[in-house]
């Protein structure tokens, strides 16, 4: 057993810190798509957005000061980005996910196709800023000191967000929206207001993600659809609209992706969809559904 | 008149279920929507609430045009609704259901105490005890309750329920009745569609009676209790 633990705890690690990245990235999606039936596929554009922000504005060799800005900036996008989205879907609002689907897909295309133009097809690699850039030592075994930070980042964030959804006014709000909608409307709260802010919030989110995990994946065309399908994965995982589903989900996937291909190495690329298709056999509804908290 | 609706029309994906729907209402008045199964009346309730689009009429709620408003706009005008199946979230706590729904709660009417959670505990002391509860813990009763305390805590000028005798035992009908009726003293217009014509003569001083998607007979409660014929005719039952 430790054998097995000290051979793999790297693999477990990354698995920790890619879960609470996707976590990060994931809950806009999920609760955008819980509490208001939209789904977003353009929420990947917006993580690869974010990355981009993190090589533009942080530097390939950033400093704290960088960095932090190319957070900044990233919420504000993001926030801007989800406003826009927001509107955009509006008309949609009582059509399929079909239509919507191929609206935020289009939407999806075009800015992969503008970043492509504005940045080109080169992997536009990051280093984590001074200080997180080296590595240390856990049970004997060096490891990324950024991506521990990831880990904590990740846990103050998914607390955080707990806290707000489970014992706030504002996440009644956001889990009466989820439980039913229409209501929230008949006590005078305007569902579009409930939906932009959330959008807003939530693609926020997914671009701060892009900006914590440039350094780890670095900034290149194809990223957004790659994360896309993998946030995807952890809210049918997870359940629609549930903080705690979105987390469950987000960790289960980080370990699929880097313990699983490391102890499954010949079957790599099924292991995640393997994952995926026995949850959905045992339960569809996702392991957290109509949870919220 | 403080609510008239007139030649309302509505429906879903297509099919009209309104075909022209008039009532009218009093400041302070009560009125029982009746009919059978599949009249109209949940559609009547759900378009008034805005929850249903109407394909043409309108709804004149204190002069203000409602027919086409969103349905928060239509809560924040003073219209509060009690649903069919009482619909609570079911992920919130009683005391959370409460909470939200004061939170875009209009100004009172100068004549009128506003509602507040203290006044919903002491109409509804069972909530109190149960206020930390989620809404798919608690009995029918207790739901209706909570049902009906969210629309009173949008300080409504009107408020429209839909069965809320569904499923409960008589004396938290009885309740409900003496709840309504404080409200009406308090110039509270109170719309009422029912099944359980206790609740509704109790209640009530007019009655309309819905068939195909239409007010078909509107009178007096009195009157329509001395005439069992037409209300076996139009009810189908004595």
């Amino acid at each position: 057993m430790s054998a097995w633990f000290d051979a793999n705890l790297v693999s477990i690690l990354n698995g920790a810190a890619i879960g609470c990245l996707l976590f990060i990235l994931a809950i806009g999606l999920s609760l955008v798509f819980g509490m208001m039936d939209v789904l977003n596929l353009a929420h990947g554009a917006i993580f690869l957005g974010g990355a981009y922000v993190g090589w533009k504005v942080g530097g390939a060799a950033p400093t704290w000061a960088s960095f932090l800005l190319a957070l900044g900036v990233a919420v504000l996008l993001g926030l801007v980005a989800g406003g826009v989205l927001s509107a955009m879907t509006e008309p949609l609002r009582n059509r399929s996910h079909l239509d919507q689907a191929l609206l935020t897909l289009g939407i999806a295309l075009v800015v992969a196709e503008l970043l492509s133009m504005a940045f080109g097809n080169d992997v536009r690699g990051v280093n984590a800023p001074p200080g997180l850039d080296g590595s240390v030592s856990v049970f004997g075994n060096a490891y990324p000191t950024y991506r521990l930070m990831l880990i904590g980042v990740g846990a103050v964030l998914a607390a955080g967000m707990w806290l707000l959804v489970s014992r706030t006014m504002i996440g009644a709000v956001i889990r009466g929206t989820v439980a039913d909608r229409e209501m929230i409307s008949a006590i005078g709260i305007d569902n579009r207001k409930v939906k932009l802010a959330v959008f807003a919030a939530g693609s926020a989110l997914a671009a701060v993600a892009g900006v914590l995990g440039g350094p780890i994946y670095g900034a290149r065309p194809g990223l957004d659809a790659t994360v896309l399908i993998l946030a995807l994965v952890v809210v049918v995982i997870g359940g629609l609209g549930s903080v705690r589903g979105a987390l469950v989900g987000a960790l289960i996937i980080g370990q699929i992706e880097s313990l699983g291909r490391a102890l499954f190495a010949d079957a790599a690329s099924f292991v995640l969809f393997g994952a995926l298709a026995i949850v959905l056999v045992l339960r569809p509804q996702g392991l957290f559904a109509g949870a919220t908290r | 008149m403080f609510l008239e609706v007139e030649n309302l029309t509505s429906g879903y994906g297509g099919s009209t279920v309104l075909t022209g729907v008039n009532l009218s209402l009093d400041k302070g008045a009560a009125l029982a929507v009746l009919g059978r199964n599949g009249v109209g009346k949940s559609t009547l309730v759900m378009t008034l609430a805005g929850l249903v689009r109407p394909l043409s009429g309108s709804i004149r709620c204190d002069g203000t045009e409602l027919a086409g408003k969103r349905p928060d706009q239509i809560a924040r005008s003073g219209v509060g609704l009690v649903p069919q199946g009482r619909r609570l979230w079911k992920t919130l706590s009683v005391q959370e259901h409460l909470e939200l729904s004061a939170l875009r709660r209009r100004p009172s009417s100068s004549s009128r105490p506003r509602w507040t959670l203290d006044r919903v505990f002491t109409a509804f002391p069972r909530l109190a005890e149960r206020r930390r509860h989620l809404g798919a813990q608690l009995s029918g009763g207790e739901q209706q309750m909570v049902a009906i305390a969210r629309a009173l805590l949008t300080n409504p000028d009107l408020v429209i329920l839909d069965e809320p005798s569904d499923g409960l035992a008589p004396a938290v009908v009885d309740r409900i009745g003496e709840v309504l009726r404080e409200l009406r003293v308090e110039g509270v217009a109170v719309l009422l569609i029912e099944q359980d014509l206790h609740l509704a003569f109790a209640v009530c001083d007019d009655v309309a009676v819905m068939a195909k998607g239409q007010v078909v007979h509107s009178c007096a409660t009195a009157d329509f209790r001395r005439d069992p014929e037409t209300a076996h005719r139009l009810l189908g039952v004595a």
